[in-house]
């Protein structure tokens, strides 16, 4: 029985709870059966609550039972990346610097999975405070890619991608940077969307590069993506840069997600696929094909200044990070070094002690670039350059509906294989990177294997906030295709 | 390969003022990474910006405003909850002997 | 001997805490000496993940402000980090208004002593949320209180143009009654609402040659009396550390001082201007404010006369002097109720003096406004007119005032219950006169002397007139008959 619950889709889920053919805690117990069974090899979870589930997901059976109205994701198991903000458990960010905190508050997402009747089973590992691309930054646990136990699963929302492909949950929230829900989709062999800056409010998201992140989904398949998307989307009050619904309004998403666009012009870059491996390359251009075969016009253009926006990103992410991350200081709260000789000290060692190597090379990075004298020849070159990489963008829309390319130029690579050289991990984030800088959406789904058996990630990216068309676009391949539904061997 | 483009006195100074008490070795290490990194991020300098306005934020929206309304503050107890060291009412940090740098 | 000649230079950058009801970026309530840390929230304790969004009315107060120190408007700005680590600041970044100050090159007008009136150049206003507080009390240990912290400031930064230190203390007091007077600001120095920091340093000419002494900034000013003090402390210390060293301004040698309140001295707090480097960038987390047209008409109704205006009316029209027409500008609501009581009617001396003499002490004794007592201006004109119409004395019109406060009843029949209507009618005076004179011979003689005697006569005459009606005759009508019987007599 509970290896066919596992099946299902979010919304297959949620229908059959709904109708009362599967009780909402017999999913949550199949999904407890998987972490139990083989999240000691995987490390996707930093914390699960199986009693609070479990009661969540009785709550919401009664509910059915009494007959009474229940929300779009009404007894799903979900996991959240713990980097958003809930007042049960800890809020880690997968730091030791926040270890013990305790949120009083939740984040918006976390009250709308909540308001829609999820049941959260648990939070993700990822690289510290989201500042990573294989999970390997998290200072709490390591977690390994369930298609390949020897790889990363990506990151920073690794251990969310890692929790979705190995069936321990049902759907999980990630947040996305610089690729962070992207590229661990793509190395996990699922779906992940980043939507459009402003489209889901920020508040409880703990802070990485303030003008890039965004919380999305990541999930089995695009229908999932499209339904989550419609329940953590929207304006939110007490955040100054979410937008509001007459400028991007807020509806079912999923409600046609199987019609195909007509008239559909592909963009490409052929510019952008020399980087990738030869294997990612047949994988998407096979994809191109389907793409044509379903009628869509292909064009080539070029983006001349896409190459340039892991510099630029490298430069705002960091300067932002290094001023988001000044409050762990020991003070209000977090860890606090023992015995310091002044409260300077309160400040430096405990800073030291506990954050990783890669926050503080970012903080490091981020501070340089702000710097007295700095700035201008940094930040604000940077800045410009963003400028310039939207401007890409612009152009791009207005001769396609969409952009593709892979998600990333290799399949998940080994673990500590990019660990020593900071800079070969930055560069494994050259095709998400931009679409952060641009703040448009993107969503990455399964196009292939390679010869070992790894996935291989497509992505594609719409103009703001056409998150409806971009799903629409990313079902159109889906359909004619498997990849999404294969999964690892444990 | 020109100068390293930081050198360990810079490290030394941004640390400073990132508040890290580096190690020595943490030190070297950041000084022979941040070079690289400064290295590649040259290129950006390939391009010509004169003509191009800083790019901040992608939102086209300004003024977003909330009416002066008080809403409920935690109180003590639970502003206090997570602190590392207080007593009834306050954080407790050691005795600061300085004046701040800022307002 | 040689030949030396100086003048003080004062540049003030002030900050001035907005009456508004929450903070800059939450909804916490400001009120003062709350129990500590009680009104403190996920924003304004910097918790990872919370968000600050702008109060309208704050940034409208900063507009306000910024327009009745005649400075031009910015169409644009934006909110920019300060970044600095102090217990006090919890995200240890504080938001503030860098490169784009809400408000710039303006000027206030300053009232001499010599009836003339000094502009003062303002340089720019700008937003900025407070810190908390540190508490260094007894022990090893600082106690930090968050309740300050977010409370919205406006900076106002003067230039150099102020030369004197009375000079600074009339800038603090026309300030002050401005900011009052908008109703931006309670400007209670003593709470912390007004806070000044002069930058001082002397130009001073000797022997045909001009040296400029290095500046200071003096900080914990508490009092007009505390500012102005300092300020002359430190011009008169100045020269004479350049009499002794002739140290003179380079770059870098920027001290700070603090003002010892008891001793009257200012101590030195910190050498040399420390490297700051505060790595202003743009906030990511705000956007950015725009003021149109359509706004700024609707906070310039919002626009009052201001106090110097109200003043030089108060003299120009109606013919109070310098002083009184101060005095009731010195509080917006005591000016208001004087101006609407003299267009009710009335003599603006009589009213000046009723409003001045007795309103404002009573309100004073009650803690509220000579507006707040419960006397209409309507009410009051007609109390003045009855002093002038001879109804009344002017000692019997304090006794009404008051009473008025404490009942409904118009000062007409509060005049008649308490019987202080004053006898007029010259027939029955003359009966009493006569008696007078007919009682008093000796008097009456000496009165009509001419000589030193005889108006020392005279009052005694009035008096017994006085006496015999109990006060209550009008001492003109009396004096009229008295003068014209002593008269007729020679």
């Amino acid at each position: 029985m509970s290896k066919d619950i596992l099946k299902l889709t979010c919304r297959e889920l949620r229908d059959s709870i709904a109708k009362g053919e599967i009780k909402s805690s017999e999913a949550v117990s199949a999904v407890f059966e998987r972490i139990e069974k083989y999240d000691g090899q995987i490390g996707a979870y930093l914390n699960t609550y199986k009693n609070d589930a479990l009661g969540k997901a009785k709550e919401v059976d009664g509910k059915i039972s009494k007959g009474k109205s229940i929300g779009v994701l009404a007894g799903v198991p979900i996991a959240v990346k713990d980097v958003l903000c809930t007042t049960f458990g800890t809020t880690t960010c997968g730091s030791k610097i926040l270890e013990n905190f305790h949120s009083p508050y939740n984040a918006t997402v976390i009250e709308k999975l909540l308001a829609a009747d999820a049941v959260i089973i648990g939070k993700t590992n990822l690289d510290e405070f989201a500042m990573g691309s294989s999970t390997e930054n998290s200072g709490l646990k390591k977690t390994v890619n369930p298609w390949d136990k020897s790889r990363v699963p990506g990151g920073s929302s690794g251990g969310s991608a890692a929790a979705v492909a190995a069936k321990m949950c049902f759907a999980a929230l990630g947040s996305d940077t610089g690729g962070s829900i992207r590229q661990p989709a793509s190395f996990c062999g699922i779906t992940g969307l980043k939507p459009t800056y402003g489209r889901v409010s920020r508040y409880g998201l703990v802070a990485y590069g303030s003008s890039l992140d965004q919380i999305g989904p990541l999930t089995a398949s695009v229908g999932d993506c499209a339904l989550l998307l419609s329940v953590i989307a929207g304006h939110d009050e007490r955040d100054s840069t979410s937008v509001d619904e007459k400028m991007a309004p807020v509806y079912d998403f999923s409600a046609e997600i199987d019609e195909p666009l007509k008239n559909l012009k592909i963009a490409v870059v052929p510019q952008l696929f020399e980087g990738a491996d030869s294997e990612v390359v047949n994988a998407v251009k096979g994809a191109i094909d389907i793409y044509k075969k379903l009628g869509a016009e292909i064009i080539e253009i070029k983006m001349p200044h896409f190459e340039y926006a892991i510099a630029a990103y490298y430069l705002i992410a960091t300067a932002e990070a290094s001023s988001n991350l000044a409050r762990y200081d020991g003070v209000h709260y977090g860890h606090r070094t023992k015995n310091p000789a002044d409260y300077i000290e309160v400040y430096t060692k405990s800073r030291n002690e506990a954050f990783g190597q890669e926050v503080k090379r970012r903080i490091m990075l981020g501070t340089y670039a702000l710097s007295s004298g700095y700035y201008d020849a940094y930040y604000l070159k940077a800045l410009k350059v963003r400028n310039l990489i939207r401007g890409d963008f612009t152009a791009a829309f207005q001769k396609a509906d969409c952009v593709i390319m892979p998600t990333s130029p290799t399949t998940a690579f080994k673990i500590g294989e990019k660990t020593a050289d900071p800079l070969q991990m930055y560069l494994s984030d050259v095709y998400t990177i931009a679409v952060n800088l641009a703040g448009v959406p993107a969503i990455s789904i399964p196009c292939g294997f390679d010869k070992n058996n790894l996935p291989i990630g497509l992505q594609i990216i719409a103009s703001a906030f056409q998150e409806e068309k971009l799903l629409r676009i990313a079902r159109m391949f889906e359909s004619q295709t498997d990849f999404h539904k294969r999964r690892p061997e444990l | 390969m020109g100068q390293k483009k930081i050198d360990i006195e810079q490290v030394r100074q941004v640390a400073k003022l990132a508040r890290l008490a580096l190690s020595d070795a943490e030190i070297v290490q950041f000084a022979v990474q941040l070079s690289a990194i400064l290295e590649y991020v040259e290129k950006l300098n390939q391009l010509d910006t004169s003509k191009v306005e800083p790019l901040a934020h992608c939102l086209p929206i300004n003024n977003c405003l909330r009416t002066d309304e008080i809403k409920q503050s935690l109180g003590t107890e639970k502003t206090l909850a997570n602190a590392p060291q207080k007593d009834e009412q306050f954080f407790l940090v050691p005795k600061i002997l300085e004046e701040p740098g800022g307002l | 001997m040689t030949n030396i000649d100086y003048k003080v230079i004062v540049g003030l950058e002030i900050h001035v805490q907005l009456a508004t009801r929450t903070k800059m970026f939450c909804g916490c309530e400001l009120i003062f000496a709350a129990e500590p840390n009680s009104r403190v929230c996920p924003v304004c304790l910097g918790l990872p993940g919370a968000l600050p969004v702008m109060n309208k009315q704050a940034v409208e107060f900063a507009i306000l402000t910024a327009l009745s120190l005649n400075c031009k408007v910015a169409e644009f700005t934006k909110w920019d980090r300060k970044s600095y680590y102090y217990p006090d600041l919890p995200k240890n970044y504080q938001i503030s208004q860098y490169d784009l100050p809400i408000g710039s090159t303006g000027f206030i007008e300053i009232p001499l002593p010599d009836g003339k009136v000094k502009k003062i150049r303002i340089r720019r206003v700008h937003l900025e949320e407070d810190a908390g507080k540190n508490i260094h009390s007894e022990g090893n240990f600082s106690q930090v209180d968050l309740n300050r912290a977010g409370t919205p400031l406006l900076e106002i930064v003067t230039e150099p143009d102020i030369n004197s230190a009375e000079e600074v203390r009339l800038l603090a007091i026309e300030l002050q009654r401005i900011v009052r007077f908008l109703g931006v600001s309670e400007a209670d120095m003593q709470k912390g609402h007004m806070r000044f920091e002069p930058n001082v340093n002397l130009h001073i000419k000797k022997d045909n040659n001009e040296y400029k002494t290095p500046i200071t900034e003096i900080k914990n000013l508490n009092s007009f009396k505390a500012l102005e003090k300092s300020v002359a402390f430190e011009a008169q210390r100045q020269l004479a550390e350049f009499l002794d060293s002739g140290k003179v301004m380079q770059s870098g040698n920027k001290k700070t001082l603090g003002w010892d309140d008891i001793r009257e001295v200012t101590v030195l707090q910190r050498e040399k201007e420390e490297a700051h480097d505060y790595r202003y960038f743009p906030d990511p987390d705000l956007v950015p404010v725009v003021v149109n047209k359509k706004w700024l008409v609707e906070i310039k109704t919002k626009l009052c006369e201001l106090p110097l205006t109200m003043q030089n009316r108060f003299v120009s029209e109606y013919g109070l002097s310098d002083y009184d027409a101060g005095v009731l500008t010195a509080d917006k609501a005591a000016a208001e109720f004087f101006d609407n009581t003299v267009k009710a009617g009335g003599d603006a001396k009589r009213i000046c003096n009723l409003v001045t003499q007795t309103g404002l002490k009573i309100a004073n004794e009650k803690n509220c406004k000579v507006s707040q007592l419960g006397i209409s201006p309507q009410k009051l004109a007609e109390l003045a007119k009855m002093v002038e119409a001879g109804q009344i004395s002017a000692t019997a019109s304090v006794t009404i005032f008051e009473k008025m406060t404490q009942s409904e009843s118009a000062p007409q029949q509060i005049a008649e219950s308490l019987n202080l209507l004053q006898k007029s009618d010259e027939g029955e005076l003359e009966k009493i006169v006569d008696e007078v004179i007919a009682a008093n011979p000796q008097a009456v003689e000496d009165a009509k002397s001419g000589d030193k005697k005889s108006k020392k006569a005279n009052g005694f005459l009035m008096g017994q007139v006085m006496q015999k009606t109990k006060g209550t005759a009008n001492p003109q009508v009396v004096a009229k008959i008295l003068s014209s019987k002593l008269n007729k007599g020679i």
